[in-house]
């Protein structure tokens, strides 16, 4: 304790309680917030609210009864998990100033995504918001999702999951910091560039298999730091800076001494 | 002073040596050679040692390494890739990785060691090229360290194919290519190499014998033949007062260098170490057992031969034709087999066409600064360029994700710069080099600025100026700027033809082209005439006086 009290007035000590205060309020929400498998539980009150919801927020581009329009594909049977995902990550409402439609802070609460994702379920029929055993990636065998993800998925978004560049700007974003189930959705509903994966391809089982893979990566590397996994580039560029940076400046010093 | 035992032992045994082999005499020669110091003459000595760790952690990797193509399923660590089919030899990389003590330590430290030794040997040779260090007597020794370069890159390429994980047989594909794009021998010479179809399964047993054996076995001998030279030709210096083309101003071998040098080697060991302890480098386990048909984004190879991928990346790939039922894959040949010809041409002949330029058939022993050889620097410079160009092109998709740009315009931008980047790079230095040495001159010929300004009885400000002293003069005017090659006329006196004029003329062409533009250094004579002329600035040196009154100052 006695440490901690000497501690009090290191100048990084606001920055460590900001993160244990980020921490902890992160935690209280992931108790707190309602899971995903609960949108499923929908009834006539949550379809109306989305409803509501939709035409005030999504209606201007996707049509009054989510027809879809010019460039806007329609939502009739896109299904929740669909809503769930593009919804959750922020993507929408879009704000179209890119070549794809980028992750930015949900605007939704859980509450009222469940609802939205309710009424677009209601209008046809479309893949569910996964449950959360279906998620669960301690259910999943990591070996097989590595197999499947090499296969499948490591073209675009490189072998971890790092990310990758696609054509005219568009790119197949990082996975380190998306969530199980929308992993999960991302497959089953094929956003923007990304092909679906339906359950005929890659069966339900297998895409636990790749949730777990992917967790796996977040444990990080055995052999240390994992320079963001992006391999022999950022490798290269790493003993050019520390390798020879550390040596040329040893070999000055040395130099020096002499003279 | 009493000499125990032991020091009676060593000296009775140092005495039987010498009286058979004459050692002694070679020791004392060798103790008593001169280097001088200077902190860019270590970057050899840092390739060097790198090399000495890779022979080190490659033995211990020899060890558990199974250079063999037959298919196992793997038991074991890591998690995903427990019951997996592969290769022996991925599986033996994984188990090295994961069940060897320190086997993991040992496959980073041997990786980074490489990719260090690559490094090192780059930033040498920059060293010896923009220096003039290759000068006679010593272009043979430049040769040796192109080949040492090229070798490096082999070892390199040869060694990042044996785990046999999805990256390496990616390289390995991309190499079938390449030889496969070679007119007519290409399908035969593939065939010849992978001993049948790609990917067969001799590969991995073959790269391993040159990896191992071959390619360190060359190299070990030249670096022999490398140092060997250095030692015979002795050590360049910079310039500076006292030292000229006849003598090395420097410590002794011994013990001031030994103890210097190896002091660095184990910096250079621990600094290999630290990295391979902390730092994550191609964690095979991640890309998965070679299969032909998966490529991850980010594939790419070691950074020694991203210039390779970048120039496969940036040539169009319409360029193939079918001709006669032949294919010739100019989308390949040119990228992968001409651009790298064509840069190691330029290495390798650099030397001799200066030499052939100059006709400057003296012995060099003092180092050119980089701005006194202008069209040198430039082509240097114009080299990197390109070289730097081609390596980023081949990080293109990196580039895009982390600037969050097109990889099309990318790789536009990346095709045009090629062509220009290279001729404003030498266009550019070439200038800073000569606006240096006009700078030089200045000093030389007016002294230091001093920022004091003085005011005469005339009203006349001037700013007081500090000569030189001798060694920074000596730094500045010690240059010869070689002036173009003068041809005799096509024909000789009696109005015939001259024969080999037509050769003449090429070689004084490219003569001008290095040596039109230059800035002679100052004469002793010029230096005389400004002092005589403007001694007032020398406010500070007694003798000066006289000359402040006469007020006929600008
Ligand atoms: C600014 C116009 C705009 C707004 C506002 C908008 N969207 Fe979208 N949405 C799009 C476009 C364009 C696409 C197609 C994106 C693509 O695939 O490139 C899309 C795609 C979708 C998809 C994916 C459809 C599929 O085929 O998988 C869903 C689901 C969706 N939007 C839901 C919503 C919801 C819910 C809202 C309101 C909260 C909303 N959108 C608001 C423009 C908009
Ligand atoms: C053709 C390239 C491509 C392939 C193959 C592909 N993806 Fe994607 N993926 C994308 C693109 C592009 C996006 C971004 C879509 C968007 O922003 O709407 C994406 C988005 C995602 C996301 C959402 C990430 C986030 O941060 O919200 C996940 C999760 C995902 N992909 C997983 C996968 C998995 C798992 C596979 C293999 C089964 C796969 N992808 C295969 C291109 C691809
Ligand atoms: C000459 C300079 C050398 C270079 C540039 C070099 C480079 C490399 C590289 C880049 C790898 C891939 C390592 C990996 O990530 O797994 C490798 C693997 C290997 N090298 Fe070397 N190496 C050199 C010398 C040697 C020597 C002298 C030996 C043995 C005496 C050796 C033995 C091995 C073995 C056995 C492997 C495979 C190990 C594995 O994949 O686990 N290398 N080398």
């Amino acid at each position: 304790m006695k440490a901690l009290a000497a501690r009090r007035h290191h100048r990084l000590a606001p920055v460590v309680l900001l993160l244990l205060a980020l921490l902890a309020t992160g935690g209280v929400y992931a108790l707190l917030a309602p899971s995903p498998a609960s949108a499923d539980s929908a009834n006539v009150q949550d379809i109306e609210t989305g409803k509501k919801l939709f035409q005030a927020n999504c209606a201007t581009c996707h049509g009054i009864n989510a027809e879809g329009s010019d460039g806007v594909p329609s939502l009739v049977g896109v299904g929740a998990a669909a809503v769930d995902f593009q919804v959750s990550t922020g993507r929408m409402p879009m704000q179209m100033n890119g070549p794809q439609a980028i992750e930015k802070p949900a605007q939704f609460d859980a509450e009222q995504t469940a609802q939205l994702a309710a009424y677009v379920a209601s209008l046809g029929d479309g893949p569910a918001v996964p449950t959360a055993d279906q998620v669960d990636p301690s259910q999943g065998d990591p070996a097989s999702g590595a197999a499947i993800f090499r296969t499948n998925c490591a073209m675009c978004h490189n072998a971890v999951g790092a990310g990758g560049a696609l054509s005219e700007g568009k790119f197949a974003p990082s996975l380190m910091h998306t969530s199980a189930t929308n992993i999960y959705q991302a497959m089953l509903t094929g956003p923007q560039s990304m092909p679906v994966f339906n359950d005929a391809n890659v069966t339900p089982e297998e895409k636990r298999d790749v949730i777990a893979y992917l967790m796996e990566q977040r444990e990080g590397s055995a052999g240390g730091l994992t320079l963001g996994g992006l391999g022999p580039v950022s490798e290269g560029l790493w003993v050019w800076v520390v390798g020879l940076g550390l040596l040329v400046g040893a070999a000055v010093w040395i130099g020096a001494k002499s003279s | 002073m009493t000499t125990t035992t032991t020091e009676r032992a060593a000296a009775g045994a140092a005495d039987y040596l010498d009286q058979r082999t004459g050692i002694g005499h070679a020791v004392k020669e060798f103790a008593r050679k001169t280097f001088p110091d200077h902190w860019s003459f270590l970057l050899g000595e840092i390739a060097l040692y790198s090399f000495v760790v890779l022979i080190l952690s490659g033995f211990f990797l020899t060890m558990f390494f199974v250079p063999s193509m037959a298919l196992v399923t793997h038991h074991g660590a890591p998690n995903t890739m427990d019951g997996v089919l592969m290769s022996e030899a991925f599986s033996s990389t994984l188990h090295t990785s994961f069940e060897v003590r320190g086997g993991l330590l040992m496959r980073q430290i041997h990786h980074w060691a490489a990719l260090l030794f690559m490094a090192a040997i780059v930033t040498h040779m920059m060293r010896v090229f923009f220096t003039g260090a290759f000068r006679k007597p010593r272009e043979l020794n430049w040769l040796v360290g192109t080949l040492l370069l090229i070798l490096g890159l082999g070892a390199g390429f040869t060694g990042y194919s044996l785990p046999d994980d999805v990256l390496s047989g990616n390289g390995l594909r991309i190499t079938d290519g390449v030889v496969k794009s070679i007119p007519i021998i290409g399908s035969y010479m593939s065939y010849f190499i992978f001993g049948g179809e790609f990917p067969g399964d001799d590969i991995i047993p073959r790269l391993f014998t040159l990896h191992i054996l071959v390619v360190p076995g060359i190299i070990l001998a030249l670096v022999g033949v490398h140092l060997l030279m250095v030692v015979l030709h002795k050590h360049t210096q910079y310039p500076g007062g006292g030292r000229t083309d006849k003598n090395v101003v420097g410590f002794p071998l011994f013990p001031v260098y030994v103890a210097k040098a190896g002091g660095f080697f184990f910096v250079v060991f621990g600094v290999i170490a630290l990295m391979g302890a902390t730092m994550a480098i191609n964690n095979v386990w991640n890309y998965g057992p070679f299969d032909p048909s998966p490529v991850s984004a980010g594939a790419q190879p070691d950074w020694y031969m991203l210039f390779l991928e970048g120039s496969l990346r940036l040539m169009p790939g319409q360029t193939e034709y079918v001709i006669g039922g032949f294919t010739l894959s100019l989308n390949i040949l040119i990228p992968a087999v001409i651009i790298p010809g064509l840069l190691f041409t330029f290495l390798f002949v650099y030397p001799f066409i200066e030499a052939a330029v100059t006709k400057d058939k003296n012995e060099h022993h003092v180092l050119d600064r980089p701005r006194n050889v202008p069209v040198r620097t430039g082509l240097g410079v114009a080299f990197l360029t390109a070289f730097i160009i081609l390596a980023l092109a081949g990080s293109n998709d990196l580039i895009a994700t982390h600037f969050s740009l097109s990889i099309n315009s990318i790789t536009w931008a990346f095709r045009i710069l090629f062509f220009v980047g290279p001729w404003f790079a030498f266009w550019v230095t070439k200038r800073i080099c000569l606006g240096l040495q006009r700078k030089d001159r200045e000093l030389v010929l007016h002294g230091h600025e001093t920022g004091r300004i003085v005011r005469f009885a005339n009203g006349e400000y001037i700013e007081v100026h500090r000569p030189l002293d001798e060694q920074e003069r000596w730094l500045r005017v010690n240059y010869t700027a070689h002036r173009p090659l003068e041809i005799e006329p096509a024909t000789d006196s009696r109005g015939v033809r001259r024969k080999g004029y037509k050769n003449e003329r090429r070689l004084a062409r490219l003569s001008r082209f290095f040596y039109e533009d230059r800035v002679e250094p100052v004469t002793p004579a010029e230096l005389a005439a400004a002092h005589a002329h403007g001694d007032h600035d020398e406010l500070g040196s007694s003798e000066s006086h006289g000359e402040i009154t006469s007020g006929t100052q600008h």
